[in-house]
């Protein structure tokens, strides 16, 4: 069955695949997680802070994107932001947002919600006694949490965030709903100018699955090495 | 120093922790606080820097009112240094950094500074060769030295101990006791809640027995160990005493 295939047209794409699609396949990736990591600990600290409010606005909006549909999400959102920007600046036209600009803030807001679900356990698992010393030390609420509790709730669940981070990787394949050329959206490009379906997409799940696995690989790794010492 | 006056503390409407707390810890003064398990002295040495919020009631400390909402917190408490039983040292930072990290960031000392007066202090507790170590590489004991030198780092005008002889095994308890008592000696003023009635007698100025969150002794050391008045401290002296 393998005689009618010609895997000489991956090497052909590699430049392509790999300098348009996988650089914005990481770059995406990185950036979201990033940013979702950042906004996901302020959520997360939203929702354990003593105001109500607060924790309230964090926790609907958590259970807001985690029970929408990733796909719909980037789609609507791509349709909006231009009138939400629109709203803000008030300028008398949508403003434009560009594709990857839109899929960025998308992933990051997505990934937000689940990063803020993970901190917040990270948090929740360091003992009171810890910020209850800072505290006696003079520390402020904003220094104990940023020496005491975010790194050692960081050190904690850093298997989890990388963990959800290839998940992250996974996903931004997504962005091809908005015709963006990522690594599979390079690959499926080629695939249908060249007719080479099965040998593009073959290809591709090749290569997912081994940086996928690399990654995990090094979760366990990393684990190893920084996990606080107690 | 510290003035406790008339505090109330509930932890719901019908269950109050502290019943009509009143008190004080004068200038190079050493007062013992004891009593049995629940009966609320944990709780009110944690309101003396506010670590525990409470009803009703004062508690001023040099002169600065605890409970005062326009207080500012965290610049008192970084001049009552506080040993917690369970040592609380920071485990993602190396010994050193434990004894920096408040020292840099509360008092803006720059690192070298800081560095040496932690050494200074770790060398005075016996431990400057587990400088580079993580807490959980040190003992129990170790540990709680590690925690009074944090303490004392800060160059505080008051010490608070809340039980810290009572998460250490049997023989590192008198590691940490040996020096409570060079700090003592010293004129530090000191608040101390334990059950090491061989510290308190040796120096103690005054002993203060509570029970079910009432302060029901306060007396000078010798009247407390020579005639104890209430029947509450006389049973709970002689269940601890007759080991």
């Amino acid at each position: 069955m393998f005689a009618n295939l010609d895997f000489d047209v991956i090497r052909r794409a590699l430049p392509y695949l790999f300098y348009e699609g996988m650089t914005f396949t990481l770059t995406l990736t990185g950036l979201a997680a990033l940013g979702g990591l950042i906004f996901g600990t302020a959520i997360a600290l939203m929702r354990l802070s003593g105001f109500k409010i607060l924790g309230r606005i964090a926790g609907v909006y958590v259970d807001f994107m985690r029970s929408l549909p990733l796909v719909l999400v980037i789609f609507w959102f791509y349709f909006l932001v231009p009138y939400i920007g629109q709203w803000l600046t008030g300028a008398s036209r949508p403003i434009s947002v560009g594709a990857f600009a839109s899929s960025l803030i998308t992933f990051i807001m997505f990934e937000a919600a689940y990063f803020s679900e993970i901190m917040r356990a990270g948090i929740q698992s360091i003992s009171r006694g810890q910020p209850a010393a800072a505290n006696a030390l003079g520390l402020t609420y904003a220094q104990t949490m940023r020496y005491v509790v975010l790194p050692q709730a960081f050190r904690n669940m850093l298997p989890v965030l990388i963990t959800q981070t290839i998940v992250l990787f996974q996903d931004t394949s997504l962005v091809y709903v908005l015709s963006i050329t990522d690594f599979l959206g390079a690959a499926s490009k080629v695939a249908q100018r060249d007719g080479r379906l099965v040998e593009m997409y073959l290809f591709a799940a090749v290569v997912y699955f081994t940086i996928s696995s690399i990654a995990s690989f090094g979760v366990r790794r990393l684990q190893a090495r920084i996990a606080i010492i107690r | 120093m510290i003035e406790i006056s008339h505090v109330n503390k509930w932890y719901s409407p019908t269950f109050q922790v502290l019943t009509d707390c009143t008190t004080s810890v004068n200038k190079g003064e050493v007062v013992v606080v004891c009593g049995p398990s629940g009966s609320g002295k944990s709780t009110l040495i944690k309101c003396v820097n506010a670590l525990e919020p409470f009803q009703s009631g004062d508690i001023s400390v040099d002169g600065t009112k605890v409970n005062d909402p326009k207080t500012d917190l965290p610049k008192l408490r970084s001049r009552v240094g506080m040993v917690f039983q369970h040592f609380e040292l920071f485990p993602h930072l190396k010994i050193i950094e434990n004894l920096c990290l408040a020292q840099q960031k509360v008092l803006g000392r720059s690192h070298d500074k800081a560095v040496a007066k932690g050494m200074q202090l770790l060398d005075r507790v016996g431990l400057n060769e587990q400088a580079q170590k993580f807490p959980a590489q040190l003992s129990g004991g170790q540990q709680q030295r590690v925690a009074i030198a944090r303490a004392l780092a800060m160059d505080p005008i008051v010490m608070l101990f809340d039980e810290p002889t009572s998460a250490l095994d049997p023989e590192m308890v008198s590691e940490v006791l040996d020096v409570m008592v060079d700090l003592a000696r010293e004129g530090m003023t000191m608040m101390v809640v334990t059950h090491e009635m061989g510290f308190a007698r040796k120096v103690a100025n005054r002993v203060i027995f509570m029970d079910r969150g009432e302060i029901v002794e306060d007396a000078p050391k010798d009247d407390f160990f020579g005639k104890t008045r209430s029947d509450r401290a006389q049973k709970f002296l002689s269940k601890i005493l007759s080991h």
